[in-house]
C-alpha cells in the first residue's frame, strides 16, 4: 500500500488501526490505515454501505470510534484530553444534506461560529463572510435565508461558512447526492478552485470526474476495509483488485 | 387495532386504521362563507350576551362585584405559574436528552413521578405536607397562594419537559452535527441552533398549557386561596346565588382564555408564515 512517509511533508490526517463497530456487531469499518499530508487531496469511494463517510465522521469525531487512533494536524483526537471542539474548528465539514441553520440568513449562517468559536467582531466576521462568499460565487445571497436557495447554491453557502473558520482541512461527505443534476457542477468547481489552492482535502463522492481532476489519491473501501490507495488514474484504468475492478465495472460508462 | 374499524373497511384491512374521510371535491377557490371563522361569531354572541346579563341584573351584577377582585389573584398565579413551569420545564426536558446520566434519570423520574399522579393530589400533597415538612426546617413561613403557586409549576414543569423535549428532538440530528463540527460546544449549539428552530414546535404547545394553566388555577380554590373560583364559592354559599356567581366566573374564565387563544391563533400564523417554502 501506497503510504506517504516522506519527511519532507507534514502528516495532517493520521488515522491507525480505526475500528468502527455499530450494536457491538456491525462493523462499519475494520482497522483503518491512512495517512494524509498536508495539501493533499484524497477522495474515498467504495460501494453504498462500504463505511467511507463513517471513515469521513470519525476524522472529526462525529463518529466516536470503537478502537484506534485519529489524529489531526499533530492532537490526539482519540484521547479524552483532547479538547475536540477546538480541533473540530480547524476541521470544516460539509455535508451531502448542507445542514444550514434554516433559522439564520446566509450572513448569519457564516458569522455564527466565527464569532462564538473565533471570538471575531461582528464587523470583521460579515467581511469575512462576504470574502467567502465571493469566493464562492454568490455574493449577492447574503441576506437571503437558505429555504430562498437553490440546492447547489446552500452547499456553496455550506462551504463558505466552513472556509470561514480558516480551517486546515475540509471534508466532503457527497457534497453533491442530494442535488439535481444541473447544480453538481457548481459546486464541484468550488471544490476544484479550492483543491488548487492547495487545501488538505478529504472527499467522500460518487463523482469520479472531480477524482481524476483533483485527487492525489483515490481510496478505495469496501466492507469496512482498504482495498486499493493510489493515483486516481492509475486505480480507474488498472485497479489491482478483483473487487476494486467490479465496482468500477459498475459506475463507469 | 380497533375491530370495528377492521369490518368498517374489511375490503382493504390494512388500511383500517387510518382515518376514513369523505371525499371533497377539490375546487380552486371557496365562497368566502364557507372559510369565514362563524365560531367567533357565535362567541362573540354568547358573551355580548353574557355582559348584557351582568350589567342589566341586580343580582348578577352583585355577583360580579363579589368575584372581580379575585381576578388579581387569578392573573398573578398564572403568569407566576407559568414562568417557573418554563424554567424546570426547559432544565428538565434538556436534562431527559442529557449525556449526564444522573442528570437525565433525576429528569425523567420527576416526569413521570408527577405526570402520573392527578393535579387535586398533588396539590393536597405538596401544599399540607410537603412545603409545611420544608419550612419547618428552614424556618421560613410560605403562604397558601405560594404552595399553589409552587405545586402548579411544578406540575405544569412536568408537562412541559415533554413538549420541550419533543421539540428539541424534532430538529434533525444534522442541524447539531453542523454546529459541533464548525467548533461550536454542545451548549452553543443547543443555545443558538437547536433551540431556536425547536421554538417553532414549542411554542404552540406551550401556548394550550399556558391556557391549561390559568383554568387550572382555579383548583387552588381548595385551599383556600382567594382567585375567582374561590371567591365565587364564598359569594354562592353565602347567598344561595348558585347560577348568578358560576355564571359570571364562567364570563370571566372566557373572556381570558378565548383572548389567548385569539393571540396564541396570531402567533401561530405568524410563525408558519415565516416558514413557507422551507425544505
Amino acid at each position: 500500500m501506497d503510504v506517504h512517509t516522506d519527511s519532507s511533508t507534514t502528516s495532517m490526517i493520521s488515522l491507525r488501526g480505526l475500528t468502527k463497530t455499530f450494536d457491538k456487531t456491525i462493523h462499519a469499518v475494520r482497522d483503518f490505515d491512512l495517512e494524509i499530508v498536508e495539501g493533499e487531496v484524497v477522495v474515498i469511494v467504495g460501494p453504498s454501505g462500504s463505511g467511507k463517510s463513517t471513515v469521513l465522521r470519525c476524522i472529526n469525531l462525529l463518529e466516536i470510534p470503537t478502537e484506534g487512533f485519529v489524529t489531526v494536524d499533530g492532537f490526539e483526537l482519540t484521547d479524552v484530553r483532547t479538547d475536540i471542539d477546538h480541533v473540530r474548528a480547524e476541521v470544516g465539514m460539509v455535508f451531502q444534506q448542507f445542514n444550514l441553520f434554516p433559522h439564520l440568513t446566509v450572513l448569519q449562517n457564516i458569522t455564527l461560529a466565527q464569532r462564538k468559536v473565533r471570538g471575531r467582531g461582528r464587523a470583521e466576521a460579515e467581511e469575512e463572510a462576504a470574502r467567502q462568499l465571493a469566493r464562492v460565487g454568490i455574493p449577492e445571497k447574503a441576506d437571503a435565508y437558505p429555504r430562498q436557495l437553490s440546492g447547489g447554491q446552500q452547499q456553496r453557502v455550506a462551504i463558505a461558512r466552513s472556509l470561514a473558520m480558516d480551517p486546515k482541512v475540509m471534508l466532503f461527505d457527497e457534497p453533491t447526492s442530494a442535488l439535481d443534476p444541473e447544480m453538481v457542477k457548481e459546486v464541484l468547481d468550488v471544490m476544484l478552485e479550492l483543491a488548487s489552492e492547495g487545501m488538505t482535502m478529504v472527499v467522500v463522492t460518487h463523482e469520479m470526474g472531480f477524482a481524476k481532476a483533483a485527487a492525489d489519491r483515490l481510496v478505495f473501501i469496501d466492507e469496512g476495509e482498504v482495498v486499493e490507495v493510489g493515483p486516481p488514474e492509475e486505480v480507474f484504468s488498472n485497479p489491482r483488485h478483483e473487487r476494486t475492478r467490479a465496482f468500477f465495472d459498475k459506475i463507469l460508462y | 387495532m380497533d375491530s370495528d374499524a377492521r369490518t368498517a373497511s374489511s375490503d382493504h384491512p390494512e388500511v383500517a386504521h387510518l382515518p376514513q374521510r369523505k371525499a371533497v371535491r377539490v375546487r380552486d377557490e371557496r365562497p368566502w362563507w364557507d372559510t369565514f371563522p362563524w365560531w367567533g361569531v357565535i362567541i362573540s354572541a354568547v358573551l355580548i350576551w353574557m355582559a348584557v346579563q351582568i350589567v342589566q341584573n341586580d343580582d348578577y351584577n352583585l355577583a360580579w362585584e363579589r368575584i372581580y377582585p379575585g381576578l388579581r389573584i387569578t392573573v398573578r398565579t398564572t403568569f407566576q405559574a407559568f414562568g417557573i413551569a418554563l424554567i424546570i420545564g426547559l432544565v428538565t426536558g434538556v436534562g431527559q436528552i442529557s449525556r449526564n446520566v444522573v442528570v437525565r434519570n433525576l429528569s425523567r423520574t420527576y416526569v413521570e413521578f408527577i405526570r402520573g399522579i392527578p393535579i387535586l393530589p398533588l396539590i393536597f400533597t405538596v401544599a399540607l405536607i410537603v412545603v409545611p415538612w420544608a419550612q419547618d426546617r428552614i424556618g421560613y413561613k410560605i403562604g397558601f397562594e405560594m404552595r399553589a403557586t409552587v405545586t402548579l409549576a411544578l406540575i405544569y414543569g412536568a408537562y412541559m419537559a415533554e413538549i420541550f423535549r419533543g421539540g428539541i428532538q424534532s430538529i434533525p440530528p444534522g442541524q447539531t452535527e453542523a454546529g459541533r463540527s464548525l467548533g461550536l460546544s454542545g451548549r452553543q449549539t443547543m443555545r443558538s441552533v437547536v433551540l431556536p428552530q425547536a421554538m417553532r414546535a414549542i411554542i404552540p404547545p406551550l401556548g394550550n398549557d399556558f391556557i391549561a394553566v390559568l383554568k387550572d388555577t382555579s383548583l387552588l380554590s381548595v385551599l383556600g386561596v382567594l382567585e375567582i373560583t374561590q371567591k365565587t364559592r364564598q359569594f354562592s354559599a353565602s347567598t344561595f346565588k348558585f347560577r348568578e356567581g358560576y355564571f359570571v366566573v364562567a364570563f370571566i374564565y372566557l373572556c381570558l382564555t378565548l383572548g389567548l387563544s385569539i393571540l396564541l391563533g396570531v402567533l401561530e400564523r405568524r410563525m408558519t408564515r415565516d416558514r413557507k417554502g422551507e425544505r
